[in-house]
């Protein structure tokens, strides 16, 4: 790394840094008790199953190569990062972004669930943020529906000829967006609205989280791209480890 | 890292601070409050009555009210930090790895 480049990252670093330390009040998960106790457990097992596969495919990653941990580790940081910050948007209110891109880059979507679901329990238990009973739910919207689009998207469009980091920008920024859509949904199936019903609901909530997200799912991409590039230089033997093909290492 | 990649890195990031510091510059008086607060005024909308939600967070409960403001960044600020600090960590080892020479080992 140059001193340029260095410069670069402590200038990033700050700008983290200093973001957050942002307003107060919760972004954007279901809060804690929102949700009546039918779908708490129905969200919550629909989970499970996904986070059984997660806990094998890690295990599995791991045991082929010792190597893999380090990634594992990186993208779950970079949940933890992306998922701490509260990021002003257009429309005068904060959200923060979900970080869960990455890991489905890396490792596909299973994984990632048991990732977002550590950071979930991090945030329900010690900032009163999301929730326990609200966990399975949270759980599905920004560890299993996001990644599993974000993973979707990057398969799709790694057989194209769409230029690769354009790939990477669009699967974590899409899967970003679509975690806040399936939590429109989710709470729109708790709360149908009493003309219109259950759409009605679904508009009504997506009203109100999608032009908040939207710019936050933009900088969660351009994030992603970042990092991907930096993996990609510095950590090829790692990302031979996974069969991950990258850009030069075919 | 080619010097094509160091250009777009840098780009990306000026992009994603202007990104960030735009709305708080362009909309002076905006309260800037979390988006799920909005939520719940639109669940209450919805259902036409104030909602009470039927289980508090543990934490609340524990410390009989809730979190101070300036505790709540704090942890915030150390959810940040320790992803940051592994992310940190790896990228460094990477880097000397590479600057050593050892990335094929």
């Amino acid at each position: 790394m140059t001193k340029n480049k260095k410069r670069w990252w402590t200038l990033a670093l700050t700008f983290v840094l200093a973001f957050a330390i942002a307003p107060t009040a919760g972004a954007m998960h279901i809060m804690e008790g929102y949700l009546p106790p039918v779908f708490c457990v129905a969200w919550g097992v629909i989970c499970l199953p996904f986070l059984f596969l997660g806990f094998k495919s890690l295990n599995k990653s791991v045991k082929e190569n010792r190597k893999s941990m380090t990634l594992i580790a990186m993208a779950g940081a970079f949940v933890f990062v992306l998922s701490s910050l509260k990021i002003p948007s257009v429309t005068g209110s904060c959200s923060h972004m979900t970080g869960t891109g990455l890991g489905a880059i890396l490792f596909g979507p299973s994984a990632v669930s048991v990732l977002g679901l550590i950071v979930l329990v991090f945030q329900a238990i010690l900032l009163a943020h999301g929730g326990l009973t609200t966990l399975g739910a949270n759980c599905f919207s920004m560890a299993i529906a996001g990644p599993i689009l974000s993973w979707l998207i990057y398969m799709g469009l790694s057989k194209t000829n769409v230029n690769r980091k354009v790939t990477i920008f669009l699967a974590a920024a899409l899967g970003d967006l679509f975690t806040y859509c399936v939590t429109s949904v989710q709470l729109a199936m708790a709360y149908p609205s009493a003309e219109g019903g259950f759409m009605a609901s679904v508009v009504k909530f997506l009203g109100i989280f999608a032009p908040t997200q939207l710019p936050l799912a933009v900088i969660e991409g351009i994030l992603t791209v970042v990092i991907m590039i930096a993996l990609e230089s510095f950590a090829q033997s790692e990302l031979k480890a996974i069969h991950y093909a990258t850009e030069g290492g075919k | 890292m080619t010097s094509k990649n160091k250009k777009t890195i840098a780009i990306l990031l000026i992009l994603v601070a202007i990104m960030v510091v735009g709305p708080f510059l362009a909309l002076r008086g905006a309260e800037f409050g979390g988006s799920d607060d909005a939520g719940s005024v639109m669940v209450e909308e919805i259902k036409g009555e104030a909602y009470e939600p039927w289980f508090e967070p543990v934490l609340e409960t524990a410390i009989g009210g809730e979190l101070p403001g300036e505790i709540e960044s704090l942890i915030f600020c150390l959810q940040t930090g320790i992803g940051v600090g592994v992310l940190a960590f790896f990228m460094g080892c990477l880097y000397e790895r590479k600057k050593l020479g050892k990335d094929n080992e």
